[in-house]
């Protein structure tokens, strides 16, 4: 618990430096709003009451401190294309990119950590080449491209996969939020039916997120392995007669997921990231598709929202894996 | 020197997916130079009789839905694809090696600040990092490369940092530092040179993932704007045929975005082998 709680403490100044570069980054955004905002009939007089009502008129250090004070209030500004609050349209709409995220993540982890382990036992083997050109294609993808590939395949093709347009397909309705997870909701109120509309929409989608995260996961467990394998401890075990399973699984592969672990805050960058891509090419509702309609129309607050919101989640998440480290090896809550 | 041939020799025979990527990327620079003049048709020139045209003799990579043919858009893009990339890549090595190293060579407050900026860049997933950047910076390519810069330079800051910082106190440091070399020339001129070969191994993975993103950014509809030929904005412009169909349009210039990723990552790995063995994974 005391872990946790230093852990948090060392997230704040990167909280901090995130909040500063999300405000000054979106003071320097191009086009002016008011005037935006106001329409193209709009008197100058008119353009300035709206830049006074926006406080656009303030100093920098000003507009920060107003910033800071709407940010503590849960106060993010209105969107100006939907005329919502970006709070509750980012809150409405993040269940989604989550249900998307973590579905592509448990994919790539279940798929990567066994083949890296595979590989590692058998190291030079074809399997192991094999491996190897795949993960190194699996990271050279683009990730829009995949999607694309797999709508092509599963839904022109073959048929399989529902059309690419969202969460749900028309005919369906959203069953009643307690989570957010369209899947996780519909079973919880027995409707397995919609539960299964629901999946058939992740599954595409999930793929191509997790066909990205695979690579790198599977590379670093992969060398991991091999370089515990190869320690002195390992040959110990196995001088003392252990299991070869005993020796893979209890001594080296915990050993080995400690890289593993601290490769993940990476891949959570990257996945974040491709998140807004594959949210753009499934038509999924999420926070990214929701920032790239309001960047098209040069409307700045869902914008600075979901850069903030993607940077907290970031760093709620490296802190995750800060006390996930903890618990693999205890080493490193004892020197804390 | 006769010594590193030998070892490059055995690198590329007992890996021969190295040779592969270094015929690679011959290929890409190649086209990137000639591209514009060994095209078969105008990349821009719109025919709208033979719209959505699947490959054919004519046109081997078929048309998009201008009527414009797809290989000649394909091969003129890889000189703006490739530059976006270097451009990006070359600058965030500049910015990234001299902060880092001075970060390391001095240490104190420099090194307090240098890491401070570079951690707050990397507390951002950094492709939404990039789009905000975009979006705050303007619409254009230079802010594409821009952005994708500022992204690659922790990476190379963290980097010449520690491999300074290691050499900082070796013995020929401060013989250079006795022989009355000041600070700055002891840095660029005895220190530097020797952190090279890791950081170019950086550049050429680092090249392969700037191309990524550069082409991602112009597939949200950041930067490159049509008709301009590019990977990214090809592969976007296709995207609404993928469901009715029509695979060729962002198929090809997909296709290629890859290979080039894949090269620059190959020879990355190969580059890594030949500098440190140790590190081969």
């Amino acid at each position: 618990m005391r872990l946790v709680g230093r852990r948090l403490a060392l997230a704040i100044p990167g909280l901090v430096g995130v909040v500063v570069v999300t405000f000054l980054l979106n003071r320097a955004l191009p086009g002016d709003p008011a005037a935006f905002f106001a329409g193209p009939a709009a008197t100058k007089q008119a353009i300035d009451e709206i830049r006074v009502k926006l406080g656009l008129d303030r100093s920098l250090p000003e507009q920060f401190l107003y910033y800071v004070r709407d940010l503590g209030r849960g106060n993010l500004g209105t969107s100006l294309t939907t005329g919502q609050s970006v709070v509750s349209d980012l809150v409405q709409r993040l269940p989604a990119s989550l249900e998307l995220t973590l579905a592509g993540l448990a994919l790539a982890v279940g798929v990567a950590l066994p083949v890296g382990v595979f590989a590692a036992t058998r190291p030079g083997s074809w399997i192991d080449h094999v491996a190897r050109v795949v993960t190194t294609t699996g990271v050279s993808l683009p990730v829009f491209f995949t999607g694309l590939l797999l709508v092509y395949v599963f839904y022109y093709l073959l048929g399989w996969a529902p059309a690419p347009l969202g969460r749900l397909d028309a005919f369906a309705s959203a069953p009643r939020t307690i989570t957010g997870f369209f899947t996780i909701d519909a079973l919880l109120t027995g409707q397995p039916a919609t539960a299964g509309a629901a999946v058939r929409q992740l599954v595409l989608p999930a793929v191509t997120l997790g066909i990205f995260a695979m690579a790198p996961i599977a590379r670093m467990t992969r060398a991991a392995m091999l370089g515990v394998l190869s320690s002195d401890f390992i040959r110990t075990a196995r001088a003392a007669g252990l299991a070869s399973r005993t020796v893979l699984f209890t001594y080296a592969f915990r050993n080995a997921m400690l890289p593993v672990v601290t490769l993940l805050g990476m891949i959570f960058s990257f996945l974040l990231g491709a998140n807004v891509l594959v949210e753009k090419v499934f038509a999924w509702p999420g926070i990214g598709s929701y920032a790239l309609e309001a960047l098209i129309a040069s409307d700045y607050a869902p914008v600075q929202g979901f850069v903030l919101v993607m940077a907290t989640i970031y760093v709620l998440l490296n802190l995750a894996i800060d006390v996930l480290y903890g618990v693999i090896d205890p080493r490193v809550r004892i020197e804390a | 020197m006769t010594g590193f041939l030998r070892h490059a020799r055995y690198v590329v025979t007992e890996n021969p997916v190295t040779l592969v990527a270094f015929g690679l990327l011959l290929f890409l620079v190649v086209l990137a130079f000639i591209g514009p003049t060994i095209a078969p048709h105008d990349p821009l020139a719109t025919d709208t009789a033979r719209k959505l045209e699947p490959p054919t003799r004519a046109h081997w990579f078929g048309t998009d839905q201008l009527g414009r043919d797809i290989l000649s858009r394909v091969v003129v893009a890889t000189r703006l694809d490739l530059a976006i990339a270097l451009g990006a890549v070359a600058l965030s090595f500049a910015a990234g090696s001299l902060l880092g190293s001075c970060a390391g060579y001095f240490g104190g407050w420099t090194d307090r600040l240098v890491t401070r900026v570079m951690d707050t860049i990397m507390a951002f997933p950094l492709f939404v990092l990039a789009m905000g950047i975009v979006a705050a910076l303007g619409n254009t390519l230079a802010n594409i490369v821009y952005a994708t810069a500022v992204i690659n330079v922790p990476f190379y800051a963290r980097m010449a940092r520690a491999e300074v910082n290691v050499r900082r106190d070796a013995g020929f440091v401060h013989a250079a530092r006795l022989a009355g070399n000041g600070p700055a020339r002891v840095l660029a001129v005895h220190v530097f040179p020797n952190c090279l070969p890791p950081m170019m191994v950086q550049v050429s993975l680092n090249l392969g993932w700037a191309i990524l993103n550069a082409a991602a950014l112009s597939f949200i509809g950041l930067g490159v704007r049509p008709p301009t030929p590019e990977w990214g904005i090809m592969v976007a412009e296709g995207a609404a045929f993928m469901v009715s169909g029509e695979w060729w349009i962002a198929l090809f210039p997909g296709l290629m975005l890859m290979l080039a990723v894949f090269c620059f990552n190959l020879l990355g790995d190969g580059l890594r082998d030949l500098i440190d063995p140790r590190r081969r994974t």
